[in-house]
Parts: C-alpha cells; structure tokens; sequence
C-alpha cells in the first residue's frame, strides 16, 4: 500500500539526457550570421577579345583609385576615405546640373512621374595589386553608403519611409531613379613591366 | 496537537526536478533555433574585414565559400606562411577554384543554379592581387553573383 506512492517513472536521468544533446549542439553550431556587401561581376569576355573601350563621357565617370599604401585618388585627387562618401553623393546626385557632373536625362519613371536622373553615370573603382582587402572594402562600403543615403533621402521625400519600410515597388521605383552602378575594372599592372 | 505537526514536517521532501529536463530542452531549442552548422574546419585564419553598409546573407544552401587568408600554425610546416586558398575543407591552388565552382555549381537543383552565390571570405589584410584571380576565374565560371564577407560595424557619430 505504502509503495504506489512512488510509482511514477524516475525521470532525473531525462535532463542529463536533454544536457547531452544541448551541450552537442552547442559544439556543433556556430552563432555568426555571415554578412557582407553584396556585388554582381560583369560577364566574362570571350579569351580572344581586348576589354572594349568604354564610351563613356567623361563628366559620367568617377574614377576611385586605390593604389599600394592604400591611398586614395579621386578624380584626379588624393582624398581621405571619409571624404569619399559625400564627393560620391554630390557626383550621383549632380543638384546644380554642373557640366563637370554626369548628364542628367529626363525619365518618366512608375509612381515617381518625370525625374532628372543621372542615368548614364558610372563609378570606376581601380586598385593595385598590393591594395589592402581592409582599404577596398572600405572604400565599396563608402560608394554603397552614398547610394543608400540617396535612396533613403529620396524615398523620405516622397514617401515618407525610408527605403527598406517602401514597399516592392516602391523600392523598385527609387532604385530605377537612382540605380548603382560600381564597375570593377579589369585588374591591370600599374607600373609593371609586362 | 501541535506538537505533532512538526515531527512530521521535519522530514525535508526531496527536490522536484521534474521540470528540469523541460527547461534544458527549451535552452536546446533556441540554440537550435538561433544556430547554424558550421559549414567547415578553418585551415587558415580568416578575420574578415568590417564594414556599416553589410547585408544578412539571405539563402545558406545556395551559397559557396571561398576562404581566403594565412595558414593556422600548424599548417605553416607543410604550406608555408603566404595567402592561401581554402575550398571547402582543403587547400587549394588558384586554377582549381574554376572548376570547384562549376561543379558545385552542377551539383545544385537545376531551378537553383543562376541563383549560386559565391561568397569571398578573405582576411583584412589580404593583398588585393589575390582577390583579384579569385574575381576572374569566378567571371570564367559565371559565378557573378558575389558577397564580400564583412563584420558590421558600430557607426561611431
């Protein structure tokens, strides 16, 4: 009579059991989330094709070079890599029509109606063999920033979000008036004899 | 009357732990849950650089990873200390990476394959020269769609 008292199972061996698996999970698995800027490379040219020169105007390219000391040439210009966030906005953006900046053309655009938009425009970035991984992801993060500061500041203008809160096609209509255009160039030897 | 309560009270009862197996299996969930496999043992050191602009990387199983960096100490014997290539759990020279990728490439579901993102998990200080062949012979391979493992980073203003 006394005994059915304890007849339930002895379950204190369940959580060493439930300890085991959770201490192999945590073996086994790893926190980190990867994340990273994500890019697209230019199709491949054929083996027996030359890079074509690319014309493009001038006024529509900016040109980021990035040599061996991991210094930064901008338009013809040495500059610090904080400078190059605002110097990429004010060159993506071209408010005064400046005949120096990209072109600007008038697109009629879904949701957004007839905008000027620097359509043609294209950033170069060029670095050197030796370049710090570091330096040119830095700089990447800096032209990605202008763009993201772009289309934050447009879509604040007309919809009053900003740009990740839009939706699909909002989104798509900012990204058609200020689409991003980063070109890496074909690796060349700076002062190499070939 | 009262006397006798407390002879019987004084026998302590054991400890109900019942419900300890329910709470380790609710700290097994989430780290299962907030977890990821790890997808390989590192054979060189990888300590990617950082950068404020990063995006989550949306689909794992559709992803490629190029390790990139310097040899962990003891494989500095037989590889040497220089920048190396890591595919999947081995070292690996540069012309290999071409046909890596285009038969993992052909080892995915056939809707899946122009979706192939190759991610390039490079250490900081890793001389742009290499990531530059990494680029071309990704180009040859049509693998273009690329992320650049990064850190986030505090913005300090």
């Amino acid at each position: 009579m006394g005994k059915r008292k304890n007849s339930e199972i002895n379950s204190s061996s369940m959580a060493d059991i439930a300890f085991l698996l959770l201490i192999f999970f945590l073996v086994t698995t790893s926190m980190s989330t990867s994340t990273g800027l994500a890019r697209r490379l230019p199709q491949p040219l054929p083996p027996d094709m030359k890079a074509p020169d690319v014309d493009v105007n001038k006024r529509n390219i900016f040109i980021v070079k990035i040599n061996s000391q991991n210094q930064l040439m901008v338009q013809g210009e040495l500059m610090d890599v904080r400078d190059l966030r605002v110097k990429a906005k004010e060159f993506i953006k071209n408010e005064g029509n400046d005949p120096h900046l990209p072109v600007k053309e008038s697109v009629n655009i879904p949701l957004l109606g007839v905008m000027e938009i620097t359509k043609d425009h294209v950033i170069s970035l060029q670095n050197d063999v030796d370049t710090q991984y570091q330096a040119y992801i830095e700089v990447q993060n800096e032209l990605v920033a202008a763009y993201n500061e772009l289309r934050d500041e447009l879509a604040k203008e007309k919809f009053n979000k900003v740009f990740a809160e839009l939706e699909a096609d909002q989104q798509d209509a900012i990204q058609q008036a200020i689409p991003q255009k980063i070109s890496e160039a074909e690796p060349k030897n700076y002062g190499k004899v070939q | 009357m009262a006397k006798i309560r407390k002879d019987k009270e004084r026998e302590t009862p054991a400890l109900a732990t019942s419900s300890l197996p329910d709470i380790i299996f609710m700290f097994l969930f989430f780290f299962m849950a907030v977890t990821t496999m790890k997808e390989i043992t590192f054979k060189v050191r990888v300590a990617p650089p950082s950068a404020s602009e990063v995006q989550k990387l949306d689909n794992k199983s559709l992803t490629r990873y190029v390790y990139v960096g310097k040899p962990m100490d003891q494989y500095v014997k037989s590889f040497g200390s220089e920048t190396r290539i890591q595919l999947g759990d081995a070292f690996a020279d540069i012309s290999e990476l071409e046909a890596f990728i285009v038969s993992e490439r052909s080892a995915m579901n056939e809707s899946d394959q122009s979706l192939m993102t190759v991610s390039i998990k490079a250490d900081k200080d890793t001389k742009m020269g290499v990531i530059n062949d990494i680029k071309q012979a990704l180009r040859r391979a049509y693998a273009l769609k690329i992320v650049y493992t990064a850190n986030k980073t505090v913005v300090a203003e």
